[in-house]
């Protein structure tokens, strides 16, 4: 049976060729609609088991990135994205996606309440484009994600407005509890340790500053995710260069359709 | 009314940036910077409507502090930056837009940035880091306290069109117009003109005269490598040989018909040369340059650039899929006292051109994969920006003929008065006035409207929506709309151009170079469907005119005359011109060579020219597509230089990928351009070959970056440049298929160093047996192939230890054997590792793959009748390093025969350890050894010369 999945695509999107190919090595299909199409209708959200906000530029990034589309989320879409949550249909942002869902307030949520999240400058001032490691959190309340809970993912990073900042302890104490999705790993870190070595916020194992070495959280419905990395650069043998260990993308994937089916 | 919005972070790293630069231009008081970004909103917003669009789109709640209709308070001594009026400005545009999101009012918006310097600063100081760190000139005003709001563009003109009468001028006045119009046209030129009107029986108008200057510019007709030469050379022994060239692009073209490979799709014909890639799928390559810009405005010029090269690479209907990048620069750490005056400090250059390729090129969503970084003290006053790009388009489906009765159609951005005079500015010398006369020449790019005619373009392409397409690029409409027309004829109206500002007169809409535009022929039927397709994308569309089939160039504004001319004239009525270059060879100078160290080995890996570029790299996303297999730096710590990058092009079946790799030596070219052009295609495919690439299917880009041609000793290399590039051409069977001369790269009279660019497209066979410069396992062997040779003239270790060496290395005679032997071997699965060898030799080459490899090595430096600094560090050509597994010896010893010896091996230790013979004693005498710790090798790569220590770069 076909399993629907729609990677929105805005002004200055491009990772979406990309998020297509994993979705469909992992038994989706794939619809790339701009939003145009989703605004006229002609394309709906409502017909799609799974949304894949994927990575890029949406607008530039003009006014902090992923903000102009996070308004027009919340301005055309918020009915329609809250019904696909109130479903159960999982939703993943990546990359500028995942900055388009902390900014629509989507994540960590609930939409509507003061942000208290926010993605922001990397910490060493710049873009920067390397592979990571990280883990998906073991303790992570988001049920699909569950299926690779405590897999770790070798894939890379390409940004400059990816560190996750909060606004007080009492978010980074919200966080760690089941909202944190991925951790940045250790250089070297191995995929079978029962207790993997965190980054430890030491750039480049971090390679943003993020607080608490968060690479992506979910919403508290553990519908939503999002994470800064790139799964969906490594969901082929040869795209993984020589280096730390460190698993496929395509697992998420499969398990984001496998929620979604 | 006018409100002002501040927004700041506290913790912006920026700020922090500053500090670090601060230090590097001599200010050391700063202690702390705050950056502001300032917006100047104009509307009649309701408070209530204000505080929501800051609240919804402005102001971050977790990491933002700001103060609504006013002035943050100043912290110190504050500077404030806002780009000049009319220059492109996306976060104005985009907050207009999202009050239209929210259901405000209307409103304008300009932006602006605001430092608050605190510290222990003079006046000097503040001035020092204004015009040094925080604002270019060329492009912002900037002021000490705030800076009032400016929006562009007032009132609406009345449209004129002026007459420029030329029937009275002498010879001189005609030149006086040429340089007071930036026309850079010169007598013979201005002189044809004014007869062509004076038969017409009337003056050009202002519209006609600049049309001819933008067409018969050096940028755009290459009159230089059209013109007949007489060269004169003069050999080392004082004989002269006077030699007559009859056009330098017919010879280069004349090669690749010769060639003519069952590979080879389009060559020279148009924006991009196009080969083969697989049974469905051609490839399309261009690189071009951006130096004058970037000299101007660093981050603006580079942005563009990649603009530039990327819609070149739209035009010929592909889909981009990568970006290169080539940058030469004065040396980073250049004194203050010996910057000349106008030119912008080397490390400032670097940095704001390292910004504007990955601000462009990132957020087109293309991989950067290839380049390199060059340092020499020849490009302080004029640097160079080659910029590349790749593309892929369904085979057979760029069309190229319009049709009589096609609209001429203009997709993309819209046009205001910034780039006027790009063409013709690029096509003279600069000094320090330049910036006086050409700013408006300088542009900053939009990324995100470009993705938009990506997206448009492969669409509209696919469905058969047009007959020709064409980059609006240099001379902007004048260019593109007359080229396209040349055989048909066009008829345009430019009252309907979309403009940024009112204001624009009609010869200014014609020729600015407002980036970001492409223009397309279409049927009329398929103008609706055109049309539905850019709405779909927020493509903007614009109908200027159609084909008419009358021959003549007609443009209208509404109802004025501006252009009436016919194409022939346009077209073929430049004069052809007759040059004359002069070449000697230096005289052979003896070289008196030291005893090599390990301490000598060091500085050649500290070398700026090869320490890692680990920095500038990471700033560009080599990721994206995800079809890179080959990165830019290799290894376990990803800090090893790649030889080439390998890309398998999204959306293709199998195995085969794409390899880019690319060959320059200018230092090689102060004393033998010839040579200079043969070692650079050796390089090209010698990095190419070392990744797995197939040495027989390989076309290669020219890009010659020169000085002012019309002084013959600068024409005289030129000359013996291009002799190199056909004569490596038909050595290496490799046509070229695309190229770009970029002249006048001249400051004050100076002219930088000849430098040819060798930018070469192969092919892997099957991406499984790629192999980079890291993958070497303990205990393999190491083989080099090719021999060594003492001519030391331009190598590195000459410069670097002032030898004084003007012998260059002998091109190879017969490269293609060995490349093949190698590029069987790899094939085969046999290789674990390949590095070439190129600046240091095979000290740098080892060591590079140590480094890679974070493993140890040893092998015993091959004589070849040289003393042994001379073997290790000499830059002959042909020459890779192999490691091997050892159970294959005997079977890479068969597939290599004379082209390759075993010297060495890969060890478990921590040293790279070169053993050294001693020529006086024959092959089994050993001198002492070079051993260094692999350590102090990855720090000297990393810190490059002056260790760790050395200051931030941002």
């Amino acid at each position: 049976m076909s399993v629907p999945i729609l990677i929105p695509h805005a002004s200055g999107t491009n990772r979406d060729l990309e998020a297509a190919q994993a979705i469909e090595l992992a038994g989706g299909t794939p619809t790339i609609a701009h939003i145009n199409e989703l605004r006229s209708g002609s394309v709906r959200i409502a017909d799609h088991a799974a949304i894949l906000l994927p990575g890029g530029f949406s607008y530039g990034d003009a006014l902090g990135a992923g903000g102009r589309l996070a308004l027009e989320l919340r301005t055309w879409f918020a009915d329609e994205l809250a019904a696909a949550a109130e479903a159960s249909r999982p939703m993943l942002g990546i990359c500028n996606g995942f900055q388009v869902l902390v900014k629509a307030g989507l994540l960590p949520g609930p939409m509507g309440e003061p942000r208290s999240v926010t993605l922001t400058e990397n910490a060493e001032g710049r873009f920067e484009c390397r592979w990571v490691t990280l883990q998906v959190e073991p303790s992570c309340r988001s049920g699909w994600l569950g299926a690779v809970g405590g897999t770790t993912i070798r894939c890379p990073i390409a940004h400059g407005e990816g560190r996750v900042a909060v606004s007080d302890d009492t978010t980074a104490a919200r966080l760690e509890d089941g909202l944190v999705a991925f951790r940045y790993l250790a250089d070297g870190a191995r995929p079978t340790s029962d207790d993997p070595v965190v980054a430890g916020g030491a750039y480049p194992a971090n390679p943003n500053g993020s607080v608490n070495d968060i690479a992506g959280i979910c919403d508290d419905t553990g519908t939503i995710v999002g994470l800064m990395p790139h799964p969906e650069d490594h969901v082929l043998d040869w795209q993984r260069p020589s280096g730390p260990e460190g698993g496929s993308g395509l697992p998420l994937f499969e398990a984001l359709v496998a929620a979604a089916r | 009314m006018t409100v002002r919005i501040d927004v700041t972070a506290p913790d912006d790293p920026r700020g922090g940036s500053v500090v670090a630069n601060a230090r590097l231009v001599g200010v050391d008081g700063l202690t702390s910077c705050r950056v502001t970004r300032v917006h100047h909103v104009d509307g009649s917003l309701s408070p209530d409507e204000l505080d929501r669009l800051c609240r919804e789109v402005l102001i971050d709640p977790v990491v933002d502090e700001a103060v609504i209709d006013g002035v943050t308070p100043a912290q110190g001594r504050v500077v404030e930056v806002a780009l000049m009026p009319g220059a492109t400005d996306p976060d104005a545009r985009e907050l207009e837009r999202a009050a239209a999101n929210l259901g405000l009012p209307e409103i304008r918006v300009v932006t602006a940035r605001r430092y608050d310097l605190i510290g222990d600063l003079s006046d000097t100081d503040v001035a020092t880091l204004t015009r040094r760190l925080l604002a270019n000139d060329t492009i912002e005003i900037s002021t000490e306290g705030e800076l009032p709001a400016e929006f562009a563009g007032a009132a609406a003109a009345d449209v004129r069109v002026d007459d420029v009468p030329l029937a009275e001028l002498s010879d001189d006045d005609l030149l006086r117009l040429s340089k007071d119009r930036v026309l850079s046209l010169d007598l013979t030129e201005m002189q044809a003109i004014q007869a062509h009107f004076a038969a017409e029986g009337r003056p050009p108008s202002d519209a006609e005269l600049e049309t001819l200057a933008q067409t018969w510019s050096e940028h755009c007709v290459h009159k230089t490598f059209r013109a007949r030469i007489t060269l004169t050379h003069t050999s080392s022994d004082g004989e002269v040989t006077v030699s007559f060239h009859d056009g330098l692009l017919p010879a280069l073209r004349e090669v690749t018909e010769e060639l003519d490979p069952p590979w080879l799709r389009s060559a020279f014909v148009d924006d991009a040369g196009i080969v083969a890639f697989d049974d469905h799928h051609d490839v399309a390559f261009k690189v071009e340059t951006h130096n004058h810009p970037s000299a101007l405005e660093p981050f603006g010029g580079a942005n563009t650039g990649v603009g530039g090269v990327v819609r070149d690479v739209i035009g010929v209907s592909a889909r981009p899929i990568a970006c290169t990048d080539v940058l030469c620069f004065g040396p980073a750490d250049l004194p203050d006292d010996e910057l000349p005056t106008g030119v912008l400090h080397p490390r400032r250059i670097r940095d704001g051109v390292v910004a504007g390729i990955g601000d462009y090129g990132n957020k087109l969503g293309l991989p950067t994969v290839n380049g390199s970084v060059l340092y020499d003290p020849g490009y302080v006053g004029n640097p160079l920006v080659y910029c590349g790009a790749l593309g892929i388009l369904p085979h057979g489906s760029h069309p190229t003929e319009p049709q009589v009765g096609d609209r001429i159609i203009s997709l993309g951005g819209r046009v205001g008065r910034d780039g006027i005079h790009g063409a013709t500015f690029s096509s003279a010398g600069m000094d320090a006035s330049t910036v006086d006369h050409v700013g408006s020449a300088v542009q900053i790019g939009d990324p995100i409207t470009e993705k938009g005619l990506i997206e448009v373009i492969e669409r509209a392409r696919d469905a058969k929506l047009y007959n020709a397409i064409t980059d609006c690029g240099a001379g902007g409409f004048s260019s593109s709309v007359g080229e396209m027309g040349e055989d048909l004829g066009v008829e345009v109206d430019l009252s309907v151009v979309p403009l940024k500002y009112p204001g624009l007169q009609p010869w200014e809409i014609w020729i600015s170079e407002a980036q970001e535009r492409i223009v397309i022929a279409v049927p009329p039927a398929k103008l609706e469907a055109l049309q539905a397709l850019c709405d779909a994308w927020d493509v903007e569309v614009t109908d200027l005119g159609r084909f008419t089939g009358d021959q003549r160039l007609v443009v209208r504004h509404g109802d004025t005359g501006v252009v009436d001319m016919p194409m022939a004239f346009l077209h073929d009525g430049i004069p052809r011109q007759e040059l004359v270059g002069a070449w000697a060879d230096p005289a052979p100078v003896e070289v008196t060579t030291p005893v090599p160290t390990a301490a000598q080995v060091l500085q050649l890996l500290a070398h700026p020219n090869v320490a890692s570029k680990e920095d500038i790299i990471r700033r560009y996303d080599h990721e994206v597509r995800g079809g890179t297999v080959v990165r830019p730096y290799v290894g376990p710590e990803a800090d090893g230089p790649a030889d080439a990058a390998v890309l398998k092009p999204l959306g293709t079946e199998g195995h085969k990928a794409v390899v880019l790799s690319n060959g320059i030596c200018p230092s090689v070219g102060r004393h033998d351009p010839r040579a200079m052009a043969l070692l650079a295609m050796d390089e090209a495919v010698r990095n190419l070959v070392a990744v797995g690439g197939d040495p027989d299917q390989v076309a290669v880009l020219d890009n010659f970056c020169w000085g002012d041609p019309t002084k013959p000793d600068r024409l005289g290399s030129l000359v013996r440049a291009v002799q190199g590039c056909t004569d490596g051409a038909r050595a290496y069977r490799m046509p070229f298929i695309s190229g770009k001369d970029s002249l006048f790269n001249e400051f004050d009279g100076e002219a930088i160093p000849g430098t040819l660019l060798i930018s070469a497209l192969g092919l892997v066979p099957d991406l499984r047996r790629a192999v980079d410069s890291a993958g070497m396992q303990i205990g393999d062997d190491l083989w080099l192939v090719g021999a060594n040779e003492g001519a030391l003239g331009g190598s590195l270790a000459s410069d670097l230890f002032d030898l004084g060496a003007t012998r260059v290395p002998t091109p190879l005679d017969d490269p293609l054997p060995r490349y093949r032997a190698i590029h069987a071997v790899i094939c085969d699965g046999k290789v674990t590792a390949a590095h070439d060898c190129s600046e240091g030799g095979l000290a740098v080459a080892v060591s590079e793959m140590a480094i890679a490899a974070r493993l140890g090595v040893s092998v015993v430096v091959p004589l070849d009748g040289l003393d042994p600094f001379t073997a290790l560090v000499n830059e002959a050509p042909g020459r890779l390093v192999l490691s091997v597994a050892p159970e294959h010896r005997d079977a890479v010893g068969a597939f290599l025969g004379d082209h390759g010896r075993r010297i060495g091996e890969v060890t478990a230790g921590d040293d790279i350890v070169f053993h050294l013979l001693d020529p006086a004693r024959g092959e089994d005498s050993n001198l002492e050894p070079i051993r260094i710790p692999l350590a102090d090798a990855v720090s000297a790569s990393t810190h490059g010369p002056s260790g760790p220590t050395r200051g931030a770069t941002a």
